[in-house]
């Protein structure tokens, strides 16, 4: 039973406040994409043993989407942050650094 | 024979005699006894059957641990089976049945497989039951239902009578465990101001200590117990719980507690069961440890006991097993029930040490009792039978040729202890082998992780390793300190000072004798309940079984509802044993919540019968139900299938009211259809990507049905779109998809075109919403607005089809859509909510003349198919695109994208192959089964016949006299006229002809008046 922090509303929300969104950052690819893209778009999933970041939703709380940056091995929550972005702010990765030197996930757009 | 001692007894109080029946026999117990305490007292030494071989049982342990005493408690609407005697508390009037015989627990026919025992190994059922494949279903199957399962499911037929609550905690300091290290860890974190939860899963604090001895602080155990209780009750910051069980520790310091507040006193009122859902910063786990038994021939005869239990019943409860013990040990501790036992005046024939050099102190202190102790020493065998009678004595490292024979009625075991590190496990607490005191303890260094990356369970005393009172102690304060601190707290490890004899060094014994020949190996217990043996495991193991977790599965070992507390580790040395491998390599199998059966009671809490879920109501629910509502669930809501009228059938009543409908007039509750208001500047644009469709060209007062999709191509709801100004869209979505499409919009919206100005709102309940529905629709509503004195121009040229105007109707401020999803004229109605019943009332009242009715949803569903319209859920399920059911017409060519668009080009979504919707009439006017397959010709790989299509949607039409369905058909629309088979569940093969999917009105004439 994660406790994620709504960067909206503040809230330390529970996991049952919340809607697990899967992957973040993902580039949607739309028509004239090729089948690669698109298939990669629809269903190739990062599945990392460390790093990882996702899209979760404030579900019974104020409703907004947000990003976690979390340990998907120890489940240590690296922080919040907004869902109107493409990557992840740089406190945020200053924030995984200090825990986690070296780190690396797939490229950010 | 089992018996009640004439002194001892700290926890029952003589004065007061409690009266229980056992299998139907009256027995008399004291208060302060367990069932299993009481049963001792009465000789029950006998209390069940094991799961496979039915071989007779008695008690092994005196807490959570016991594996055989299981018994069906209570009666009638209160009767819970599997529940253990040694944590059942003794009540006036209890009522206990023992478990897993036939016809009674003295003679039981089902022990014929203890002599078939050698032909019952491991993985038995696996090897019996694979051929041949057609005994499957009828023979092998009902063979294994019948031995399958434990104990007697209460009756289907009856609700628990009990009430259950959940209960929410939120603390600094959880401690689980109420023996003197919970207690010593509970004041050290207390005393630095945070604030404390303890919980103890007995009615009486202080765990062990009391019963084992040594000195606290100078004083007895019990007197240091009594005093930190006093001291702990007297802080406001600490709340402690007994009867509460710590049953499972989560992520980031999310805990469980069982709490069971009235079994020990039934009758008393209020819930049950209460579940503490706990959110601690911090968790000290001071659970304690668990005895190991001795793996040796007729280990499992009744009378034959783990030491500490043994010692437990005589000092708790003044029960005996027995009055000739003999003791069997590998380590120190053993020698304290030697001493208890001669204390209470009970005769040890002899007490046999492993260890070549036998023990320390306490042995001593035996040995010049005058107990004759015999070292280097084990048990060959336990003579079979319902008690013990006879155990014959060996050299421990040899094969168990038995050197002597003694009589005893008990025999007490102690393979040393293992900490209970399930709390720590559960979340990921890693484990360390300690060799010296041949168990597993948490490995302070690999601690469960909290939120911030840091431990959060901290384990305390014996539960971490230490077994000596003094650093059971000074280990609990230094946990308590270390959680405080963590907590944000400033805390002092000061201990109390505990003293206890020092110990000599325990042997790990795994099997007695070492080198056990086969036939003691096979009457050498590791699981009781599961029934599984030395040479089970070892079998598994030459079988190449080589982890531990798939021996657990083909044995059984640990899977039993005590899930391995005494069989664990005895198995998985013999496994390492076997497989020549060392303890630590072959690791244990997972730990996994919670640490004890709780009650499905506990785990529902409040949310059952009506509560259960919350139910939506429409304004107008309660006249439905006053007007024969037949209710069926639709999502969260209820909404009537049909309206019932006395004397008639529910399907003459969904007859009477297509017919009705579609002569006069009939009025539907459409409050349900989801109604969201999409606005904002780039709402257009918006909804151009949500619909297939083009929205942002509808023009204002218009009306539009469109399609929604999900990325992945597939159609996932439909409904009417409204055009209410410039900025403003309505969007009509199905019944159960409101929610599910106000999220989808959300979604894109926050999280893919954040930068677009637009609004959602999900306005469903703040509508009433009546479809008038058939050829009088448009009378009514004239008559009423006549009544009224005026009102909206409901005619053709004011409001055409597939139109919308605001207006007034009968005096009622409304919105009115011409839209219609039955082919007949219609007008479905929007009024506040509040306003719904009385509009209801109106339409009722002035549709009299007309013939007007309400009609439900299958009514509803009925005339949607006879015109061919798809319904979302029935001809659509997830694999489902829209140009799979002719509704290209609906899908822009225009707009450059929209959500699926990308999706539905893929290879397998333009495949011609895919089946299509078609209209199936069978041959008779017969109605096709739903759901059916049709078949073609040839078979696929697994030589089933190929199908080339299904029924999505399959009615009687009272409209036209005969049956209609929808279904999906390989080249369906090339194949008009042809006629394919449906096979259906009952051997008949329904033949259809493939027609057009309107079947009703196909100009579409009757809506467009």
């Amino acid at each position: 039973m994660l406790i994620l922090e709504c960067p909206y509303c503040g809230v330390k929300a529970e996991e049952t406040e919340l809607h697990a969104g899967g992957e973040a950052h993902l580039k949607r690819f739309g028509p004239g994409s090729s089948d690669d893209e698109f298939h990669d778009y629809l269903f190739m999933r990062e599945n990392p043993k460390g790093v990882h970041f996702e899209r979760w939703r404030h579900v019974t709380g104020c409703g907004k989407w947000f990003h976690a940056a979390r340990c998907t091995m120890t489940l240590e929550v690296f922080g919040t942050y907004t869902a109107q972005t493409s990557a992840p702010p740089q406190e945020i990765r200053d924030a995984i650094t200090a825990k986690r030197p070296g780190w690396s996930w797939r490229e950010f757009e | 024979m089992s018996t009640r001692l004439a002194t001892q007894g700290r926890l029952i109080d003589r004065s007061k005699p409690i009266e229980f029946t056992f299998n139907g026999t009256r027995m008399t117990g004291y208060a302060g006894d367990t069932l299993a305490s009481a049963l001792l007292a009465n000789d029950q030494l006998l209390v069940g059957r094991s799961f496979k071989y039915h071989r007779p049982r008695g008690l092994v342990a005196s807490g959570a641990e016991e594996p055989n005493a299981l018994v069906g408690l209570g009666t009638g609407d209160r009767f819970e089976p599997n529940q253990r005697a040694t944590t059942t508390e003794l009540f006036s009037g209890l009522s206990a049945q023992s478990q897993n015989h036939w016809p009674s627990l003295e003679f039981d026919v089902g022990v014929v497989n203890n002599k078939l025992a050698r032909f019952l190994p491991a993985g038995f059922y696996y090897k019996m039951f694979i051929h041949p494949k057609p005994f499957w279903k009828h023979v092998y199957e009902p063979i294994i239902r019948k031995s399958a399962g434990l104990g007697q499911a209460p009756d289907r037929e009856l609700k628990d009578a009990d009430t259950y609550e959940h209960f929410y905690y939120f603390c600094d300091v959880l401690v689980i465990g109420g023996g003197v290290a919970g207690l010593q860890a509970a004041l050290v974190a207390a005393k630095s101001g945070a604030k404390v939860l303890v919980l103890e899963q007995n009615a009486h604090w202080g765990g062990r200590a009391p019963v084992d001895g040594g000195t606290i602080d100078g004083d007895y155990p019990e007197a240091w117990v009594e005093q930190t209780l006093a001291e702990l009750s007297a802080m406001e910051n600490v709340t402690l719980r007994n009867r509460c069980m710590g049953a499972g520790v989560y992520d980031h310091g999310y805990a469980l507690g069982y709490e069971r507040l009235t079994d020990h006193a039934p009758g008393q009122g209020g819930p049950r069961h209460r579940m503490w859902r706990i959110r601690a910063k911090q968790i000290v786990t001071a659970t304690g440890a668990i005895e190991r038994p001795l793996s040796f021939a007729g280990n499992d005869v009744p009378g034959v006991m783990l030491a500490a239990a043994m010692r437990d019943y005589v000092v708790n409860w003044g029960a005996t097993p027995g009055k000739r013990v003999l003791v069997a040990t590998n380590n120190d501790d053993a020698y304290r029930t030697a001493l208890t036992l001669h204390a209470a005046g009970i005769e040890v024939v002899r007490v046999l040490d492993t260890r070549e050099t036998g023990g320390g102190a306490l042995m001593e202190e035996v040995r010049a009792l005058g107990i004759r102790v015999e070292c280097g020493r084990g048990i060959a065998k336990v003579k079979d039978g319902k008690c013990v009678t006879r155990v014959a004595i060996c050299a421990q490292n040899g094969q168990g040729g038995a050197q002597e024979e003694v009589e005893a009625d008990a025999v007490a075991m102690s393979g040393g202890w293992s900490p209970v590190v399930h709390l720590w496990s559960h979340c990921g607490g890693k484990l360390t082998w300690d060799d010296a005191q041949a168990h597993f303890r948490p490995d302070p260094a690999r601690p469960p992780l909290g939120a911030d990356g840091a431990g959060f369970v901290v384990a305390a005393g014996s539960a971490n390793g230490p077994l000596g009172l003094g650093a059971v102690l000074s280990d609990a304060a230094e946990a308590g300190a270390k959680a405080a601190a963590a907590a944000g707290f400033k805390a002092e490890a000061k201990p109390a000072a505990g003293v206890a004899q020092d110990e000599a060094p325990m042997q790990p014994v795994w099997l007695m004798p070492a080198r056990a020949e086969i036939d003691l190996r096979m009457k050498a217990w590791l699981d009781f309940q599961n029934d599984v043996k030395v040479s089970d495991v070892q079998l598994a193991a030459r079988e190449g079984f080589e982890s531990v977790e798939h021996t657990k599965r083909y044995t059984t070992l640990g899977m039993a509802t005590d899930q391995g507390k005494l069989s664990n580790i005895n198995g998985l040395a013999v496994l390492a044993d076997s497989l020549g491998s060392e303890i630590p390599q072959v690791g244990t199998t997972t730990f996994r919540p919670p640490y004890h059966p709780i009650s499905m009671g506990a785990i529902g809490g409040e949310a059952r019968g009506e509560i259960f879920q919350p139910l939506r109501k429409t304004p107008m629910h309660d006249w439905h139900d006053a007007n024969g509502a037949d209710w069926e669930p639709v999502g969260h809501w209820r909404r009537p299938y049909a309206f019932v009228r006395a004397g008639e059938s529910v399907k003459e009543a969904v007859s009477r009211e297509i017919l009705n409908t579609r002569q006069n007039v009939g009025l539907l509750d459409a409050s349900t259809l989801g109604k969201l208001i999409v606005k904002g500047p780039d709402a257009g644009r918006f909804l151009d990507m949500m619909y297939t469709n083009m929205m942002s060209t509808l023009k204002v007062g218009k009306c539009r049905y469109g399609l929604m999709c999900s990325e992945n191509g597939f159609l996932s709801d439909d409904g009417v779109v409204a055009r209410i100004d410039e900025e403003t869209w309505l969007c009509h979505t199905t019944t159960g998809g409101a929610d599910r499409i106000h999220a989808h919009m959300e979604e894109w919206l926050q999280t893919e075109w954040w930068d677009w100005k637009v609004y959602v709102a999900n306005v469903t309940e703040q509508l009433a919403q009546v479809a008038v529905v058939g050829p009088k629709a448009r009378m009514l509503l004239e008559k009423l607005n006549a009544e009224a004195g005026g009102g909206m121009d409901v005619s053709k040229e004011a409001l055409p089809f597939m139109e919308w105007k605001d207006g007034e109707i009968g005096g009622f401020k409304c919105r009115a859509y011409r839209i219609s999803f039955s082919g007949e004229l219609s007008y479905e109605i929007a009024v506040p909510a509040s306003q719904g019943q009385a509009f209801w009332d109106a339409l009722m009242a002035a549709g009299a003349e007309f013939g007007v009715m309400p009609y439900g949803t299958e009514c509803l569903h009925v005339m949607r198919a006879e015109k061919g319209f798809i319904m979302i859920g029935d001809e659509t399920d997830g694999t489902v695109i829209p140009q799979d059911l002719g509704l290209n017409w609906a899908i822009s060519k225009k707009k450059e994208d929209f959500i699926g668009k990308r999706a539905q080009q893929r290879s397998h979504m333009v495949d011609p192959d895919r089946w299509q919707l078609v209209g199936l009439e069978t041959l008779d006017g017969a109605v096709l089964p739903d759901g059916a397959y049709a078949v073609g010709s040839g078979v696929n790989a697994n030589g089933q016949k190929n199908t080339i299509g299904r029924v999505t949607s399959t009615y009687h039409s009272p409209t036209l006299g005969k049956g209609i369905a929808m279904g999906l058909v390989k080249h369906g629309p090339k194949r008009m006229g042809e006629v394919i088979e449906f096979p259906g569940t009952d051997g008949t093969v329904y033949k259809a002809k493939i027609v057009d999917p309107v079947f009703y009105d196909k100009e579409g004439e009757k809506q467009n008046v």
